[in-house]
């Protein structure tokens, strides 16, 4: 049987790894360049690690980047609590008035482009303050509302896809042994959604930290954050700096995501 | 029915809706409403500048509806080009992340289950990387004396630098690999549930491998593929970060347009103007999606 | 212990109260009537199955008890108060899941402790009730263990104990046994059985398995179609099917239509060009002349015989052998009848013999007395 399908063996891996090549060489690429030497990015000169005593020295940098991690944690806090419920509605309330708005509005921006959602973002706080004095121009409070908005739907899928993998009965188990609702969410739905929950944290909290076009949209001045120190610095060219810092931001990210690989995979065998 | 929320604790069903609900309407549905109106604005200078569509005038109100905004948008060549290039940009992009992103998907579904957790996250771990960091290491590989050209040289290939920094080539390049996990991920779910003994009774019944892929396993992942395609299309249509870092002249994006006209221009209800007729573009492609993940969700319950 | 239900009966006495009332309940789903006016009474200590083919609302009455599910009309009544306006989670009542229904993230201990928590049992009292009922599942050496570490019949265990560990006056039990394979079935069908004894609670068990249903129940409601067709024992289920429904649903049966020829005291003769013959019933049909009506026969009522032996039942017909199959305690034939009509015919497996007594193209005779024709109307 499998001998007929052997003649193109070889085709499928060749595509999965020429795929991976292209996913992962650009970022081998940055993160090799980071211990250049020369400030000519692309030429090799010598190993140094000079580009990251200077990201150290940097201000700016620095500066910039508490202030993302500030917003992408409070963003990320809030995204969980909005797309859990959201999440939540999703997977277990098939029918309710509104629904489609509802998931329409949950999901779209999933695909929405980024600078719709900023623009209409900014609008919203015009507006507002126009209304009801609230926000007084634009800074890190109107930058975590606008992170909360979008990263919600990335919550909320996976959480809802999680409660539809778990047994609805589990639930009704519960109540029938004397559990009320809300002891129930607490108690058992609450515990099998862990997984989610820090999945969805973790994604919530990674793209907040790299938003650049909604952001550009809804800071003001004095409340300039990470990605958009990045951009202003690489639109004048390469800069080894950065190739320091995407090193820097890309073994965080590598840390984490293994750390809950390995959690997961724990729980899974336990 | 109001007693079965009562009996099964429900009152709190109405307030588990309502505060989602609320949030999304005021932060996301209302935004969008002002768009709308602020393109029916004109410019002032002022704070905010543009001029407000509704004023007290001698014990009346008027509501002034400018659509000389659209009519511009029509007018103006540079406009409709952007549209349609961004459409064809984003379908470009669409459909080769497909046939890269297939056979990939493809491969990861049919390999052994113990690899394909694995696999998977080597899909999605670039999407947790930066976005930013992963556009710009590409300025690196395709500027004139970058990586590829270096290698190509060095290797006796060419022997004058290629032009790719800076032109058309180099946005598509930036835009497939960016969006090539969203293609990716739908399509291995689809990929990932096709029983395999429908492949082996068509080969049982005597299809070649190829006609076997052509009849049976292609047909059966289309709503993959329509899936994957439509989160590949939709954001890059709208597109700024990846035209506006790797892009040159020639390249021309409704995102750049509607960020010059916002960010340099200072012409807010031109660039509002600019984002409804973006929605308007997107709005088949987003409900073709919305009941894509119905009928998904259907399937699954 | 009190005398077990099996024998006092208490259905049969029109005077005894039933422990739970249901009264013409009915719920329907959008234009689909899930459950059609069903009242039934279950007495104390009984083992009640709901047994009945996929969509004839079993489901949906097991679910109205538990209180998931609220009936659009009618009453349920237990010990004489109305539980159709209480929460799943106010009822005196618990719940035995067909997938088992574990929580994941407990071990064994804490799924069996989850209801008695609940109801703020204090600890040392929490602990004694919890290790008595893993021990009467033989589940205490597993107290420690997270559901996923055990096999399917030791989930069912402590499903079971999870759900009788609060003493609720009503266990129901959906498919109790059907996630377990067939020897472990079996043997657990009479272990359940013992366990209702000793803990002395209602079971109300919802089940598609007429062998299920047959072996542990005091008595079967067969249901179809939102229905209840017939309640009774299950040697009264099998053995005075009250309709065609019933009797083709429980076990095999052979059916005749026909009319009736005519009525005595003590017996009928029943026209059957069926069976190309008249049939004799034991009992009087209280109806006239040329009534049509029904005739059930059980195969392994009926006798078969070489055409030649001499062979006296007042129902007696000649037929072919088309089939036959050997099950290791009996023997399945399929004779079909010179009117065409084929008739299933087992017999017991008596004797040893390395060949069949009986060859394909055989002509047989079959034959049945009276007592086993059972009238189940037309």
């Amino acid at each position: 049987m499998m001998k007929r399908f052997m003649r193109g063996a070889w085709f499928l891996p060749t595509a999965l790894i020429l795929g991976l090549a292209f996913l992962y060489g650009p970022i081998l690429s940055v993160i090799i360049y980071s211990f250049n030497e020369s400030q000519l990015v692309t030429v090799w000169s010598g190993f140094s690690t000079k580009w990251y005593a200077a990201l150290l020295d940097d201000g700016q940098v620095l500066h910039a980047a508490g202030l993302s991690l500030e917003v992408a944690l409070a963003s990320a806090t809030g995204a969980l609590v909005v797309g859990t419920l959201a999440g939540y509605v999703l997977a277990r309330f098939k029918q309710f008035h509104g629904r489609t708005l509802f998931s329409g509005m949950v999901l779209a921006p999933l695909v929405m482009p980024e600078i719709i959602m900023g623009i209409s973002m900014l609008l919203l706080f015009v507006g507002m303050q126009d209304a009801v004095g609230w926000p007084v121009g634009r800074g890190i409070e109107t930058i975590i509302i606008a992170h909360i908005t979008f990263t919600t739907a990335f919550v909320a899928v996976i959480i809802q896809s999680r409660l539809a993998d778990t047994d609805l009965s589990v639930e009704e188990a519960a109540m029938d042994l004397g559990a009320r609702p809300i002891q129930v969410f607490f108690l058992v739905t609450l515990p099998l959604m862990a997984p989610a929950l820090i999945a969805g944290w973790l994604l919530a909290f990674s793209i907040s930290l790299d938003d650049l076009v909604t952001t550009s949209f809804v800071s003001g001045p004095g409340s300039t954050t990470l990605p958009l120190v990045i951009f202003s610095k690489v639109r004048l060219g390469l800069n080894p700096e950065i190739n320091a810092l995407a090193t820097v931001v890309i073994a965080l990210v590598s840390i984490v995501t293994f750390l809950a690989a390995i959690y997961q995979s724990r729980r899974s065998v336990q | 029915m109001r007693a079965l929320f009562r009996r099964l604790g429900l009152r709190g069903r109405s307030l588990v809706i309502a505060a989602p609900f609320a949030w999304l309407i005021v932060f996301f549905l209302i935004p969008f409403i002002l768009v709308l109106k602020i393109s029916f604005s004109t410019t002032e200078v002022a704070i905010p500048p543009y001029a407000p569509l509704v004023t007290w005038a001698d014990g009346a109100i008027q509501i002034t509806l400018h659509t000389g905004n659209f009519d511009y948008l029509f007018s103006d060549w540079e406009y409709v080009a952007a549209y349609l290039s961004s459409v064809r940009n984003a379908a470009v992009t669409a459909f080769v992340c497909l046939l890269i992103g297939y056979p990939m998907a493809y491969c990861i579904a049919r390999s052994r289950p113990e690899w394909r957790s694995a696999l998977l996250m080597l899909i999605v771990m670039p999407f947790w990387t930066s976005f930013l960091i992963r556009v710009y290491a590409w300025i690196g590989i395709l500027k004139q004396n970058g990586l590829l050209n270096n290698l190509l040289l060095w290797l006796g290939i060419i022997d004058q630098p290629l032009e790719i920094m800076n032109t058309q080539t180099a946005v598509y390049i930036g835009m497939i690999y960016a969006y090539l996990p969203f293609m990716i991920l739908p399509l291995y779910s689809t990929l990932e549930k096709l029983d395999t003994s429908l492949l082996e009774a068509a080969s049982d019944l005597g299809a070649k491998p190829l006609r076997t892929f052509w009849s049976v396993t292609l047909p059966l992942s289309m709503p993959g593929i329509l899936a994957g395609s439509l989160l590949v299309f939709i954001p890059a249509v709208g597109e700024f970060v990846i035209p506006s870092l790797l892009g040159g002249p020639d390249t021309l994006m409704i995102g750049t347009v509607l960020w010059n006209e916002f960010f340099s221009n200072r012409d807010w209800p031109v660039a509002a103007t600019v984002a409804v007729a973006l929605i308007v573009l997107l709005v088949v492609p987003l409900i073709l999606l919305q009941r894509a993940q119905e009928r998904q969700e259907a399937r699954e319950t | 212990m009190a005398a077990s239900v099996r024998d006092t009966q208490p259905w049969l006495d029109p005077a005894a109260e039933p422990h739970i009332k249901i009264d013409k309940i009915v719920k329907t789903f959008g234009d689909f009537t899930a459950v059609d006016q069903v009242s039934l009474g279950i007495h104390k200590g009984e083992l009640f199955s709901l047994l009945g083919g996929s969509g004839c609302g079993k489901t949906t009455l097991l679910r109205m008890l538990a209180g998931f599910v609220v009936p659009d009309a009618g009453t349920i009544t237990l010990g004489g108060t109305d539980i159709v306006p209480l929460a799943p989670y106010e009822r005196p009542v618990n719940m035995m899941f067909q997938s088992y229904a574990l929580f994941p993230h407990m071990n064994v201990e804490d799924n069996v402790a989850f209801g008695l928590r609940r109801d703020g049992v204090e600890a040392k009292e929490l602990k004694r009730r919890v290790g008595e009922v893993l021990e009467l599942v033989q589940m205490s050496r597993f107290a420690r263990r997270k559901p996923a570490q055990l096999s399917g019949g030791q989930r069912q265990r402590v499903a079971l104990a999870r759900s009788i560990v609060k003493r609720p006056q009503v266990l129901l039990l959906d498919e109790p046994l059907s996630a377990l394979d067939r020897k472990l079935r079996e043997a657990t069908q009479f272990e359940l059985v013992n366990i209702q004894e000793q803990v002395g609670i209602t079971f109300i068990m919802v089940t598609h398995d007429q062998e299920e249903a047959m072996t542990m129940s005091t008595r079967i409601a067969v249901m179809d179609h939102g229905r209840i067709v017939q309640v009774g024992r299950p040697s009264e289920i099998y053995e005075f099917p009250a309709s065609r429904f019933v009797a083709d649903f429980i076990g095999s049966v052979n059916l005749f239509d026909g009319r009736l020829k005519e009525s005595f005291a003590d017996h009928a003769v029943v026209d059957c060009p069926d069976a190309g013959t008249e049939l004799t019933l034991a009992q009087a049909v209280a109806h006239e002349e040329g009534y049509e009506l029904c005739i059930a026969v059980r195969p392994e009522k009926i006798y078969i015989a070489k055409a030649d032996a001499a062979f006296d039942f007042a129902n007696r017909l000649t037929g072919t052998i088309k089939d036959m199959a050997y099950l290791g305690d009996s023997c399945v034939y399929h004779v079909v009848l010179a009117t065409g009509k084929m008739l299933k015919v087992t017999e017991p497996t008596h004797g040893r013999w390395a060949d069949q007594p009986f060859a394909r193209e055989e002509s047989v005779q079959v034959g049945w007395v009276p007592e086993a024709n059972v009238l189940v109307g037309a």
